[in-house]
């Protein structure tokens, strides 16, 4: 076992977080007293575990980090349900208020630990030596990691003003285009971004990585938010197709950021899955360009979209048919669309929660705005019948599955992930039927679903880090034990469900009204039936998250104090809820850009 | 060279390309199966040369040079570092080699029923890819079921290989099929896609080489049947 993360090469620093050095001394301790607690029920199980982790924190701080980092694999042994509870048990226990702990410097990392010592443990002078000058850099240095997302956000904006009416700008060549879909996603992406980017200093100041893993945790994160940029702005289908894989790559790391069992699980089944399945999206490119070259269109420009858009009509209706199935299947799978969604809960309820906030907020989203791009060569070579078939049956069947999976969900997280699946499939419908208006719709419930989400998630990175579980039924009495969370939680979810004044309401209601305009009311009633029994279950399980009484202390302490956050931690929530509030009162100079895109789209 | 040759060294290539799937299919050894990979490796980069000799188009050929580094020598290579790392040091000789990790072992289908879906496969593959044909009845586009027929036994060497490398052997014959569709029905697609493509190929085994050492590390194997962490209950 150890031999195997010590021997692999490949691992930039797998050698150095695990092996037995760490599994030795107190590290051993939580594990031990979890694994004989085994006839008891799981909260004690817990109890015993954070008392163990106490003790570990009180006799020697350093090794209480030990003792996180080895918690999985002391309980190996132990059933895997168990292991995972107390991993996050020791996590939380060790989280407010403590001294902080050390950062392990990078010497323990990289230089190999002789046998029978434990010289892997840093002590506290070494690791504040000038190589690791993080903590004596001013607080301004973990906002730097907005820079980005403001710079997506106003390229979003300038475009948004250029746009609408005026000629699509290009770059690189026949490479890089923007349009005013372009200009919409980048608008959407900035937004998310920024919100998910501005949780992150709160996020990782409780979750102390080593400065390793942080940088590693920022690169990642910002050649995501590059990734998902050259996915908008692609104007070959070809760049378009390697950028959202790339997106993958990139994540699967921050998916396995924790390096639990679970998280190595939900890394490689995203991996697999998402790979796979885009894969089936790049055999009906390849398809298309085919079929495009058979139709006269030279090299350069077969797989160009607006040529390709232009001309669609001298496709061979076989082969794009065939192309097109493909390419749903494929981009659905990113999109978390059945029937290849099996990874999307997994992953977003593993990833760190800014993560999660950008998968579930803006990724998906960029998967379907791609989507929606072969969608308009489709319904130009095809006729608009064969992608709504395929959408709407997409639409339904996720629906379906979302709706019976949040009915008996008992993971928060998991909660949310579905609740992502469902607000895809209704966008799926909103393209399905094709108007203009209900592309317009389904653009800005793009776009109140990805604020709304990304708040729900950073605030599900708060309970679960204060609370130290992610299961629905341990958390009671959220509002009282945190107000200020509980209160961005709520209104979070409150949005999710489509209520006025978020705007998910606004485009929930386009996108209905559109369906039955064009005629395909019967989807829309059917949908609305699903999405009622999901709207159900999420609100039921919300309701008994954040009401009630606070559980009285177990071990008969006075009884806790509200938790307060930090405005580092509530006031990037915030603002992404007032911007989903105010896109829902009014889109005000956006309204121009949202025509021109469902316009473009829905073939003028 | 005439036509009646170039067809046939086409078909020859194309069924070495079918075989060497197949042949995945067959083996149980996962060395092996990294074997017969990297000679689908080569038959896939003979295609492409032998596509490029016919047009006389220099860079289909240097193409062809690329297809056969990365998917005969690079990926081949990162994956026998992967099974080199499974092995435990070999301080007492060869018997002490833990023998369920060099096999794929328990697949969901045995071996003799998966030959027999590889046969039902290529028949799909055959009649799904009849409009592919009819459009433009060349030779090359003739043999487009081969690819296709490949594409659909990586999906299934995924769907019930329970060892990660296997899997990742599915993922890479999916991805063979992919190109040697792209090379059989168009001539390959434009170079930048093309260098994308095997660029995201190429990183996709890294990463999948590096979680398959972590997921070793955290369940102590590589079987995908372990992997029961996470569940809606």
């Amino acid at each position: 076992m150890d031999d195997g993360s010590g021997s692999g090469g490949g691992a930039p620093d797998a050698g150095g977080r695990k092996g037995p050095l760490r599994t030795g001394g107190a590290g051993g301790l939580p594990g031990a007293r979890a694994g004989s607690g085994a006839g008891g029920d799981p909260a004690h199980v817990d109890g015993e575990a954070v008392q163990a982790a106490r003790d570990a924190v009180h006799v020697d701080v350093p090794d209480a980090a030990h003792a996180v980092q080895a918690a999985p694999e002391a309980d190996r042994a132990a059933t895997p349900d168990r292991g995972v509870r107390t991993d996050r048990a020791v996590r939380t226990d060790r989280a407010p208020g403590h001294p902080p702990v050390p950062p392990p410097a990078r010497t323990a990392t990289s230089a190999p630990a002789p046998a029978g010592g434990d010289p892997g443990r840093p002590t506290a002078p070494h690791s504040y030596g000038t190589e690791d000058s993080v903590p004596r850099l001013p607080s301004l240095v973990p906002w730097l990691g907005l820079v980005s997302p403001l710079a997506i956000l106003t390229c979003g904006a300038v475009l948004a003003t250029e746009l609408p009416g005026a000629a699509p700008l290009t770059a690189c060549g026949p490479l890089l285009r923007a349009d005013a879909l372009t200009a919409w996603i980048l608008l959407v992406v900035g937004a998310v971004a920024t919100v998910a980017c501005a949780a992150t200093p709160a996020h990782l100041a409780h979750e102390r990585p080593d400065p390793a893993a942080a940088r590693r945790y920022h690169l990642l994160v910002h050649a995501f938010l590059a990734a998902m940029s050259v996915a908008v702005l692609a104007a070959d289908l070809g760049v378009l197709w390697v950028a959202v894989e790339a997106t993958t790559l990139v994540t699967a790391f921050l998916v396995g950021h924790r390096r639990t069992r679970a998280s190595v699980e939900a890394a490689w089944k995203y991996t697999v899955i998402c790979s796979a399945g885009i894969a089936l999206a790049l055999l009906g490119t390849v398809l298309i360009y085919y079929a495009a070259r058979q139709a006269g269109v030279p090299e350069a420009a077969a797989l160009d979209w607006t040529t390709l858009a232009a001309r669609a009509d001298r496709l061979d209706p076989d082969v794009t048919r065939l192309a097109v199935g493909l390419v749903v299947l494929g981009f659905g799978a990113k999109a978390g669309l059945a029937p290849l969604h099996a990874w999307l809960p997994d992953a977003h309820s593993q990833a760190p929660a800014p993560v999660s906030a950008l998968m579930s907020g803006v990724l998906l989203s960029v998967a379907f705005a791609g989507l929606l791009r072969y969608k308009t060569i489709a319904d130009a070579a095809l006729g608009p019948g064969y992608t709504r078939g395929l959408l709407t049956g997409c639409a339904l069947l996720t629906l379906a599955v979302a709706a019976a999976l949040l009915l008996g969900q008992r993971d928060y997280k998991r909660m949310l992930a579905y609740s992502s699946m469902e607000h895809m499939s209704l966008i799926a419908l909103g393209a399905a039927v094709g108007t203009p208006l209900a592309l317009s719709a389904a653009l800005l419930h793009m776009a109140g679903h990805g604020l709304a989400k990304a708040v729900a998630f950073c605030a599900s990175g708060h309970v679960q880090r204060l609370l130290g579980t992610t299961r629905i039924g341990r958390v009671r009495g959220l509002l009282a034990r945190a107000p200020a969370l509980g209160t961005v939680f709520g209104l979070a979810v409150v949005a999710l469900l489509g209520l006025p004044p978020f705007s998910l309401f606004a485009s929930e209601l386009g996108i209905v009204r559109a369906a039955f305009a064009a005629g395909t009311g019967g989807y829309a009633v059917a949908a609305l039936v699903l999405a009622l029994l999901a709207f159900a279950a999420l609100a039921a399980r919300t309701a008994r998250m954040l009401l009630g009484p606070p559980p009285s202390p177990p071990s008969g302490d006075r009884a806790e104090a509200p938790v307060r956050l930090g405005p580092a931690a509530v006031l990037p929530p915030v603002c992404g809820l007032l911007a989903c509030a105010l896109l829902g009162v009014t889109a005000g100079p956006l309204t121009r850009l949202l025509t021109a895109a469902g316009d473009l789209l829905g073939g003028r | 060279m005439n036509d009646s040759v170039f067809t046939q060294l086409l078909d020859l290539a194309c069924g070495a390309f079918l075989l060497a799937a197949v042949a995945v299919l067959w083996l149980r050894q996962l060395t092996s199966i990294v074997r017969a990979f990297a000679f689908q490796g080569v038959a896939l980069a003979a295609v492409a040369a032998l596509l490029g000799l016919r047009e006389g188009r220099g860079e289909l050929l240097a193409v062809a040079a690329g297809v056969g580094l990365l998917r005969a020598g690079a990926l081949p290579h990162l994956m026998r570092r992967v099974l080199a790392a499974s092995r435990p040091g070999d301080g007492g000789g060869r018997y002490e080699e833990d023998v369920s990790e060099a096999r794929e072992t328990r697949p969901l289908v045995n071996v003799a029923a998966s030959l027999l879906s590889a046969a039902l496969l290529t028949f799909l593959a055959y009649a799904v890819a009849r409009p592919l044909v009819a459009l433009d009845p060349t030779p090359a586009t003739r043999a487009l079921p081969v690819a296709l027929a490949v594409v659909l036994i990586g999906f299934f060497t995924l769907v019930t290989r329970r060892r990660a490398l296997a899997q990742v052997v599915g993922f890479l014959l999916l991805d063979n099929g992919i190109t040697a569709t792209a090379f059989l029905a168009a001539s390959g697609v434009p170079l930048i896609v093309e260098l994308g493509v095997s660029f995201d190929v190429l990183l996709a085994v890294l990463v999948l080489q590096i979680l398959t050492t972590r997921m070793r590390a955290a369940f102590g194997g590589t079987g995908i049947d372990d992997l029961r962490e996470l569940r809606d209950r």
